[in-house]
């Protein structure tokens, strides 16, 4: 079963990184995500770009657009993985090695519905 | 990451709400600072032990109010202020109001508030950007000195100065107005600015030193843009920041010398903060409400979408410092504009716009920079050798009158060259 790690944390804090933070943090995450690329568990990753460059639709009709995100939350969506587990128990694994590799925050464990893996992005 | 890293990015992040949280209780910049600093102290010794608080600002802040109300009663102990009746109500009044006080509703005004008395406008420049960094930032005073090439005691100077000021201008406490803050928003900007360009007009040798205050302005463009999320000109301000910070890692050469746009190696810029830069124009452009920042970053932005110099839209480029020169004329714009004309109609029509220029820029190294390059472009090298010199006898940094004696150079070699040739 797929499942989506969503990754919640704040903000400011992750911009307060210096550069040598950010890339030692990043560099312990690819250490996890290349253990799933290859038992072959690995979907789509993304990180985020900060929520100031967050632009919200809200469908009402006519839909309105909003700047800023959809909620204003303390802790805010930075990014996601989609991984396949076979239940909860491997997912969380999961998350606590990712947490292990970036603490703080909060991940949010989703099973993944209808998943469409989509073409290469250029 | 380290218990101490960890702990000096919450610590940095929570300060702007904290300091401005504390500043609101106790009315004195020093004050506040000092309870942020005591607050910070006790957190370093408590949250490895137990454990990061769930939200470190409000933590600081209760901790930072209690010791600084300790130290006032300790204090009023020893000295038995004959007033201290009167200090005995605030402090009650402080008290209770905390518990509306932590929700986060004053997030916003009090963050407002520290921006604004950073650039109230009786401090000049350099004390509101000192100001700013150290109170807002938390820059250390040997950091800032070191950013702008002083010594510690003349910037420990130039910050109490700048608090001198606010205490004598009686800077109001109150949240401003929904006018005032328009107002002193652009102001705030403008100090961001400021800032970014100390950090981006750095030469070589020092880029390493006053680099992070570029850092530092983004970070607080960040800010001010999460307390203003649908202003198109704080958006067109951090995307200008970040346009031009993207290309940072290929402006400098091994030997720290600046390299021009046009002899960048494009595959150094940074392509995640043009990816966000141009988000940010997105959304700026979306509200039809063009400024001056808005239309700097789309100049900026119009750099960083070439993969290659001769792939620049200059034709765009001209139009919008047209635009620009109609929003804030000044001779430095159409100078730049100039430059853009020399690509589209030729050295000849860039010469004949900056012409007129000459008095007022009497003194810019830029002009004769500029001057020298179209006339040596239409070959009247004599006339180009003798901007060129005017260039180098004005120049700020030794960068600039390297890049300047690099054409200087050239004009020579050519000399030669045809001498040889006849």
């Amino acid at each position: 079963m797929l499942y989506a790690i969503l990754c919640y944390h704040d903000e400011d804090f992750v911009g307060s990184w210096s550069k040598e933070q950010d890339a030692a943090v990043m560099k312990k995450l690819a250490v996890v995500q290349e253990n799933l690329t290859k038992q072959g568990r690995l979907g789509p990753v993304a990180r985020l770009l900060p929520t100031t460059a967050a632009t919200t639709l809200r469908k009402e009709n006519p839909p309105v657009v909003l700047d800023g995100p959809y909620a204003e939350t303390k802790e805010q969506l930075l990014g996601f993985y989609v991984v396949d587990c076979k239940n909860l128990d491997e997912a969380l694994d999961v998350a606590r090695d990712l947490g292990a590799a970036n603490p703080g925050g909060a991940y949010e464990i989703r099973p993944v519905g209808l998943f469409v893996p989509g073409g290469a992005v250029k | 990451m380290t218990d101490a890293a960890w702990i000096d990015a919450a610590l940095t992040s929570a300060r702007p709400q904290a300091v401005g949280a504390l500043l609101r209780y106790f009315r004195d910049l020093d004050t506040a600072e000092e309870a942020f600093q005591n607050a910070s102290l006790r957190a370093l010794k408590s949250w490895p032990q137990n454990g990061p608080p769930r939200d470190p600002a409000a933590w600081l802040i209760m901790v930072g109010r209690n010791a600084a109300i300790d130290e006032v009663r300790r204090r009023r102990k020893q000295e038995a202020l004959p007033n201290d009746d009167q200090a005995i109500s605030d402090l009650d009044d402080a008290e209770e109001e905390i518990a509306e006080r932590l929700d986060g509703s004053h997030y916003r005004d009090d963050i407002l508030r520290l921006l604004f008395i950073c650039c109230h406008p009786e401090l000049p420049a350099t004390q509101q950007i000192a100001l700013a960094l150290r109170i807002v930032s938390g820059l250390s005073v040997k950091q800032i000195a070191r950013a702008f090439l002083v010594s510690e005691a003349a910037m420990e100077q130039r910050i109490t100065r700048a608090k001198a000021r606010v205490a004598e201008a009686n800077v109001p406490f109150e949240a401003p107005g929904a006018v005032e803050r328009s107002q002193r928003l652009a102001s705030v900007a403008a100090m961001v600015y400021l800032i970014f360009n100390e950090g981006y007009s750095a030469s070589g040798d020092t880029a390493d030193i006053r680099m992070p205050l570029s850092e530092e302005a983004i970070r607080l463009s960040r800010l001010l843009l999460r307390l203003f999320p649908a202003e198109p000109e704080i958006m067109g301000l951090m995307a200008l920041l970040l346009l031009q910070h993207a290309r940072a890692p290929a402006r400098f050469d091994a030997e720290g010398s600046l390299v021009l746009l046009e002899d960048q190696d494009r595959s150094l810029w940074n392509k995640t903060m043009i990816a966000e830069g141009l988000a940010l124009i997105d959304k700026a452009m979306r509200h039809r409400a063009s400024g001056p920042y808005q239309i700097q970053a789309a100049i900026a932005a119009l750099h960083c979408r070439a993969e290659k110099p001769d792939e620049t839209d200059w034709t765009q480029i001209d139009l919008l410092y047209g635009a620009l020169e109609l929003m804030q004329p000044s001779p430095v714009i159409t100078l730049n504009r100039a430059v853009a004309v020399s690509k589209v109609r030729g050295a000849e029509a860039a010469l004949a716009m900056i012409e007129p220029l000459e008095v007022r820029l009497s003194n810019y190294f830029h002009f004769f920079g500029v001057r020298g390059a179209f006339l040596m472009q239409l070959g009247r090298n004599d006339e180009a050798r003798t901007a060129f010199d005017r260039a180098i006898a004005l120049a700020n940094t030794s960068a600039e009158a390297a890049h300047i004696r690099m054409h200087l150079d050239r004009l020579m070699r050519d000399a030669a060259a045809d001498k040889a040739e006849k």
